[in-house]
């Protein structure tokens, strides 16, 4: 592809945005690098390209527009709002040295919590506008369904916290799962380390930031662990089920109403659901044949936590385009104030790619 | 000439003239000990070239050396997607080392990796920094950790005397190369179960074929027969 074309065709995008009453805005690519840290930890330094300024130190070439333009959001007070950007972000390949390391996005986010469900609608069926006849497939999924079954659990908040926490790393997700489930024998050196009278006997001086008081404190913490009832089987089979999910949206539908008489809590996120299907049908939007998977969006470097999506190429699987809503990331950007989001990138150079093909 | 990169010095460079003399190739320097350059008997057409082994992956990456001796964490360490750019043709079995992770002995609740992740977590919200981990092998590290899923902690550059890094309190934990563990020890160190990121010895190595000779094929083929690989 020229660069000519991608740049015609960003701008035929663009112009789909701004027709849904995007205002256009725009980024430094040199980003401080603290604040992407932060957010996403050391996985982003594999990802994105880190330089070095004498003066403001760290600096990233953004690996993405969102984090800049929400905190350009936070700032600026209006509410609702929406956006559009377009330009070009960098990304190391280093597992797949083919994948290019600098392209464009083209950008749609909606800041709007008046109807979260309308939002989420308005941004799937733009993009699904903006990629016109392009043979691409939808995949769609839901992170609030999971948290919501998470956060219902009958367990102690210290491990919904630390199950929340996980989300995003399904390994992780899992072994913790298994451990409060009581699925997994509790390790031989752990029991002996809990029944311990004296676990400092042999632990030699204290050296380092973290002080004994924390160590003490995270004892308490694994006794206390120790001595709660695991987390039911009927409860993780919900949670299973959920992750298990993968069908077109109204059987997903049907299903979530039979896991919801399991497990009540997870009746609103349900009820979010439906309401989303309704509005993206009220788009025009052909929900009886979208597919839904309940881990989709598990994966991704945004920490989406609600509504996810994404279209790809039928023939190379190539993401053509990937959104979803982005609430919790609002709310640390803007320091405790949030400003419920939900946007999506359309990658110009990978749709001419798949009309070509 | 087909080009063998080995290593300098030190022990890494006794034991690979060793190795390749117990199959019939005798690898020398020549000159005075102090000059890099080296000799080969037993097969022509075969050039050594002394080298730091920590330069090796790079120079048979980029196709200055064909062949080359090193450890196996650096060429994992030093070039992404390493089995696309050379290949393992001998483990040498001398130059064993384990790249792990340690932590305080104090921590008498951080036992795994599941723990690490959990005082991690904690860590950041009683310090407002994530956990720091002293390391040079920065890859290697990094793709461990995240594909066990650990989160809440982040790197900090040490080329040496990492075993010393907590005492200084500039990081809480290491992740670094032992071949006994003493070093460790000595510094209040212990290894995490389940932390072993990467085994690492002597590693007979080749560059990527696509602009060799046809001489220097023959020579490789007929190399590699003596070596028996």
């Amino acid at each position: 592809m020229t660069t000519a074309a991608i740049k015609a065709e960003a701008s035929r995008i663009s112009a789909v945005f701004e027709a849904a009453g995007a205002v256009p805005v725009e980024a430094e690519i040199m980003q401080p690098a603290e604040v992407l840290l932060d957010l996403y930890g050391e996985d982003i330094r594999g990802r994105a390209y880190v330089t070095d300024d004498p003066v403001q130190g760290e600096m990233m070439l953004r690996p993405d527009f969102t984090v800049p333009v929400v905190q350009m959001h936070m700032q600026s007070h209006a509410s609702p709002a929406r956006y559009t950007y377009s330009g070009p972000v960098f990304r190391k390949q280093d597992e797949d040295p083919s994948r290019a390391r600098e392209y464009t996005q083209v950008g749609f986010e909606v800041f709007d919590g008046q109807n979260p469900a309308a939002a989420d609608a308005d941004v799937f069926a733009t993009v699904q506008t903006a990629l016109a006849d392009a043979p691409v497939r939808a995949a769609t999924g839901d992170i609030g369904l999971l948290k919501a079954a998470v956060a219902g659990l009958q367990t102690s908040d210290a491990r919904k916290a630390a199950l929340m926490r996980h989300i995003w790393r399904p390994k992780r997700f899992k072994i913790l799962l298994d451990r409060f489930g009581g699925r997994v024998a509790v390790p031989a050196k752990r029991l002996a380390l809990l029944a311990n009278e004296n676990p400092f006997a042999d632990a030699g001086p204290e050296v380092g930031l973290r002080s004994r008081q924390e160590v003490q404190q995270r004892l308490d913490t694994l006794r206390a662990d120790a001595a709660m009832a695991p987390i039911s089987g009927e409860e993780i089979a919900v949670i299973e089920a959920i992750l298990a999910l993968s069908e077109t949206a109204p059987h997903v539908l049907s299903a979530l109403h039979d896991i919801a008489v399991d497990m009540p809590a997870i009746r609103r996120a349900v009820g979010r659901f439906e309401a989303r299907l309704d509005a993206m049908s009220a788009r025009g939007v052909d929900v009886e044949t979208l597919p839904f998977e309940g881990s989709y969006g598990r994966t991704s470097l945004e920490y989406y936590d609600g509504f996810v999506f994404g279209f790809y190429g039928l023939k190379d699987n190539r993401p053509v385009a990937t959104g979803g809503r982005y609430d919790a990331l609002t709310e640390v950007l803007g320091e405790g104030r949030a400003a419920p989001a939900v946007g999506a990138v359309i990658r110009p150079d990978l749709l001419l790619e798949v009309r070509a093909c | 000439m087909l080009k063998l990169g080995v290593p300098s010095k030190g022990r890494l460079m006794e034991k690979t003239f060793q190795w390749f003399g117990q199959r019939g190739v005798t690898l020398r320097k020549s000159g005075s000990d102090r000059e890099y350059a080296g000799a080969v008997d037993g097969i022509d057409g075969v050039e050594l070239v002394l080298l730091s082994a920590g330069e090796i992956p790079r120079e048979l990456a980029a196709g200055n050396i064909h062949m080359g001796v090193t450890g196996s964490d650096l060429v994992r360490e030093k070039l992404p997607a390493w089995d696309t750019q050379v290949g393992e043709l001998a483990l040498m079995g001398f130059g064993g080392a384990d790249l792990i992770i340690a932590v305080p002995q104090g921590w008498v609740d951080v036992e795994s990796l599941d723990d690490l992740d959990a005082a991690a977590a904690a860590f950041r919200q009683k310090h407002g920094m994530r956990l720091r981990i002293a390391t040079k092998y920065h890859r290697l590290v990094r793709e461990f950790l995240r594909d066990e899923g650990v989160a809440d902690y982040r790197l900090v550059d040490s080329q040496g005397a990492t075993e010393g890094v907590v005492k200084n309190e500039t990081a809480e934990a290491i992740a670094d190369i032992t071949s006994t563990g003493e070093t460790l020890r000595a510094n209040g160190l212990k290894i995490l179960d389940g932390g072993l990121i990467h085994a690492s010895q002597a590693t007979l190595f080749r560059g990527r074929r696509r602009d060799w000779t046809d001489a220097q094929r023959a020579t490789f083929k007929e190399l590699l027969a003596l070596l028996d690989v």
